[in-house]
């Protein structure tokens, strides 16, 4: 067969690929849920416009992302069987049921009650409608928990047995699945990042008309929101992606190495993380480094001289367990991943931070440098935060896939094994070649729509009826 | 009662559901090059389905993941096996979900008309290929020992499963212009009316010709009998639709697409997909199913969420219920 037309290595690509671009909108969606709820609870309990304006103009980009978001989410549902039905009937049984529990118990709540709150503002009470956009924030949060943990199943399988009549994984323990210790370490961690990058973008846009001189009454204070949201998240983030680290090497030692390229293993200062390597990919010749002592033994075991396992260890304690193959992830990949996570996540916060310090009210140092010849480079500083920390979350998410490889269920079951039998590679390409040209043009036209309507900046409100004193309540219609 | 009896039911009802709900969805969709003389009217008639097109796409969402939990097999054959026509139906709905959302973006004439054209396409495809799918389901396809689909898409264009995708294609159209005709007025509601009656006269000819074929092929007696029914109520939604009775049109289409639905599970029952070529790899409510605790966690599951989610989607059409008008639209016009 061609090897072009090889239907495991399109499914693949065409999952990865789908998947990120999923994920560059379910982000923004389950952070800007939030922060527009927030702008609008401002301005329902202080009554004050530039609340009510901050909650409409960043409601319209978080509207116009939202529609991406929703469509291109069906199509990560059916791919698991249409691409993965193998996968399917293998843990159908146990990986089914948080997806139903997502869609009968999450998913409905958000699509209703977001449909309530864009087109309720003239029909709904003040606080009914302020109520509309909590639920959807919840029911956002929500979503995402019972994804994640059938992602965690993925990652460190639990609550199942294995029919052997029948050939798959059944489940057994709805809770043990519910509270797999990688979903509780993992769930805190995507949450706290989504609001990283909900953050990042407030203060991209924000930080461009403040440089402009422009919006100031709405855009100072959306600055200032954005970046005490951005210090806080990115903190959390950092603290939450530590236990995440924990459970991971307690269930998937071989990802942490491949995170580090480490392939021996290592003690105490010699578990060093490495800041940076230059060297063949396979790890065998190194030709730079720049190396921390002791912090990878931290990392992994909360000690200092602590064991961490190295790749070729791992990958023969895994011979002798499952049988001859290579149970490696490709290493160039997860460790430049994993490095790039960590580093524009960090490098997010000190924007942060650098922003909150420079923007105190008292802050002559601040005062001068916004006003002298270094400001144009600090605005432009800012601007960047939302590419920032979206780029975080992509490697984020691109580490732990990558990481589980070759494993689709680790220990259970092999990508290879879980691919459609009966999909032809024609069929795949095909259907790669739609997503690749429909998801790239509407990928410009999307980035082109929300450029546009952030610079426009927020809307003035309509003025109040002059006898009564009533502003009329704009209605969104399509 | 067995579990998996139930657990048919209800992904039964959540296409009932689907196809109730986003079937009008179509219908608008469909209908905006036969009913929008201006930009005006397009955005009336995009309006009437603005607040809910989503939660009405959700319970597609739904049902797929609620086969995925409660029948695995199912799901997998189905997905895997209708490849291609899943694939045309996922990038219409994602060029209609997206155009809603970007044709008011901004204000050039041809850069409506791209995404007007796009409503109609990404309603229609999905609107035929539902059927078609449906159709050879019913129809029966020709599975592997491993319960894997082993035609190719082009087989899945058979005369049957074509004349089911035509059905669905007419039925939701002018389920779509009866909502029109219930969500709007004026100029416009008339002209949807009438619409309604001539696509409606259609439909009639063209149902009734795929009610016999299934009836007699591959019918049972209550499936035979809901077909009867959703007939009947077929002819009703036509002729309250003639004398004005929107609401009792409305009502009655919606009976005929959900007496229509059920009977194509009940056809099928207890299958889910015959096999056609040996009726010994045919999925069936059993051999498709999950465990026996999975089943159970998810009624529970089913039983606490779907009263509420009744009541809360019952409510936003309640929200929404006034007609959407034309000094609706033009009076939200200045703030764009």
């Amino acid at each position: 067969m061609n090897e072009w037309l090889d239907p495991l290595l399109l499914s693949r690509w065409q999952f990865g690929l789908t998947t990120v671009y999923h994920f560059l909108f379910v982000p923004i969606t389950i952070g800007m849920a939030l922060t527009v709820a927030l702008f609008q609870t401002a301005w329902v309990r202080t009554n004050k416009e530039k609340y009510l304006q901050l909650t409409k103009f960043f409601g319209k980009l978080f509207l116009i992302n939202f529609a991406m978001g929703v469509v291109t989410g069906i199509v990560q549902e059916f791919q698991f069987g249409m691409n993965w039905s193998d996968y399917s009937r293998f843990v159908g049984d146990v990986f089914g049921a948080p997806l139903a529990m997502e869609g009968l118990l999450a998913f409905f709540f958000e699509a209703t009650f977001i449909g309530l709150w864009i087109f309720g503002w003239d029909k709904l009470p003040r606080g009914l409608h302020l109520a509309t956009i909590w639920a959807t924030a919840v029911g956002s949060i929500l979503s995402a928990y019972f994804i994640i943990a059938a992602n965690a199943f993925m990652q460190n399988p639990v609550g199942y047995d294995i029919n052997e009549a029948k050939g798959r994984a059944e489940l057994t323990d709805i809770w043990a699945l519910l509270t797999n210790k990688v979903a509780l370490a993992a769930f805190p961690h995507t949450i706290f990042a989504c609001f990283m990058v909900a953050a990042g973008l407030i203060v991209t846009v924000a930080a461009w008309h403040l440089s402009r001189n422009q919006h100031l009454d709405t855009m100072r204070p959306a600055l200032k929101f954005g970046l005490w949201m951005m210090m806080i998240a990115g903190a959390l983030t950092v603290l939450s992606g530590d236990s995440l680290g924990l459970a991971m090497v307690q269930t998937q030692p071989m990802k942490m190495a491949a995170a580090e390229a480490m392939y021996t293993t290592s003690t105490g200062a010699d578990a060093s993380f490495s800041v940076f390597t230059l060297g063949t990919p396979d790890g065998v010749s190194e030709l730079f480094s720049i190396r921390i002592p002791y912090l990878l033994s931290f990392l992994s075991t909360h000690t200092f001289n602590g064991t961490v396992e190295g790749i070729n260890d791992l990958q023969a304690q895994y011979v002798q367990l499952y049988g001859p193959g290579d149970y490696t992830p490709t290493i160039w990949v997860t460790y430049w991943a994993f490095r790039w996570m960590i580093g524009l996540g960090l490098l997010h916060i000190v924007v942060a931070f650098v922003g909150l310090v420079l923007t105190r009210r008292k802050s002559a140092l601040g005062a001068r440098l916004l006003a002298g010849r270094w400001s144009r480079w600090i605005w432009k500083a800012a601007i960047w935060s939302f590419p920032l920390s979206l780029g975080a979350m992509i490697m984020g998410w691109v580490f732990t896939e990558m990481g589980r490889q070759p494993w689709l269920v680790f220990g259970l079951l092999k990508t290879a094994d879980g691919v459609s039998p009966n999909v032809s590679g024609l069929e795949v390409l095909i259907s790669l070649i739609a997503f690749t040209l429909i998801y790239g043009t509407l990928a410009v036209v999307e980035f082109k729509l929300i450029k546009k309507a952030a610079q426009k900046g927020p809307d003035d409100l309509p003025e109040p009826h002059p006898e009564t004193g009533v502003r009329r309540q704009e209605t969104t219609v399509y | 009662m067995d579990l998996t009896i139930v657990w048919f039911g209800i992904i039964t009802f959540l296409f009932i559901g689907y196809f109730v709900l986003d079937g009008f969805d179509f219908g608008v969709g469909m209908s905006l090059p036969f009913l929008g003389k201006d930009d005006t009217d397009r955005r009336v008639i995009i309006n009437t389905i603005g607040p809910i097109w989503d939660l009405n796409e959700t319970w597609l969402i739904v049902a797929g993941a609620s086969l995925f939990a409660a029948f695995p097999e199912w799901y997998a054959t189905l997905f895997s096996g209708f490849y291609l026509a899943l694939l045309l139906i996922l990038l219409s709905l994602i060029l209609r979900g997206v155009s809603f959302e970007y044709r008011h973006q901004r204000p050039e004439a041809a850069w409506k008309r791209r995404f007007d054209a796009m409503i109609v396409i990404g309603s229609a495809v999905p609107a035929l290929l539902w059927g078609v799918a449906f159709g050879n389901i019913v129809r029966g396809v020709p599975l592997d020992e491993g319960f894997n689909y082993t035609g190719s898409f082009f087989d899945l264009l058979n005369p049957y499963a074509l004349l089911a995708g035509v059905t669905t294609l007419l039925l939701f159209f002018t389920h779509g212009t009866l909502f029109i005709s219930l969500k709007t007025d004026g100029e416009l509601q008339q002209r949807a009316r009438r619409l309604a009656t001539r696509s409606g006269i259609l439909t009639i000819v063209v149902a009734a010709a795929f009610l016999l074929w299934t009836t007699l092929a591959y019918g049972s007696f209550w499936s035979a009998v809901l077909s009867a029914v959703a007939a009947v109520t077929l002819i009703a939604a036509v002729l309250a639709n003639a004398r004005g009775r929107e609401g009792w049109a409305f009502g009655a289409m919606a009976a005929t697409v959900a007496f229509a639905v059920l009977s194509l599970f009940l056809s099928l029952f207890p299958d889910v997909m015959p096999a056609s070529n040996n009726p010994a790899n045919s999925l069936t409510i059993v051999n498709a199913s999950s465990s026996a605790y999975t089943l159970q966690v998810m009624t529970w599951v089913a039983l606490i969420s779907l009263p509420l989610i009744l009541a809360y989607q019952g409510w936003t059409y309640w929200v929404f219920r006034k007609r959407v008008t034309r000094a609706h639209i033009e009076g939200a016009q200045a703030a764009h």
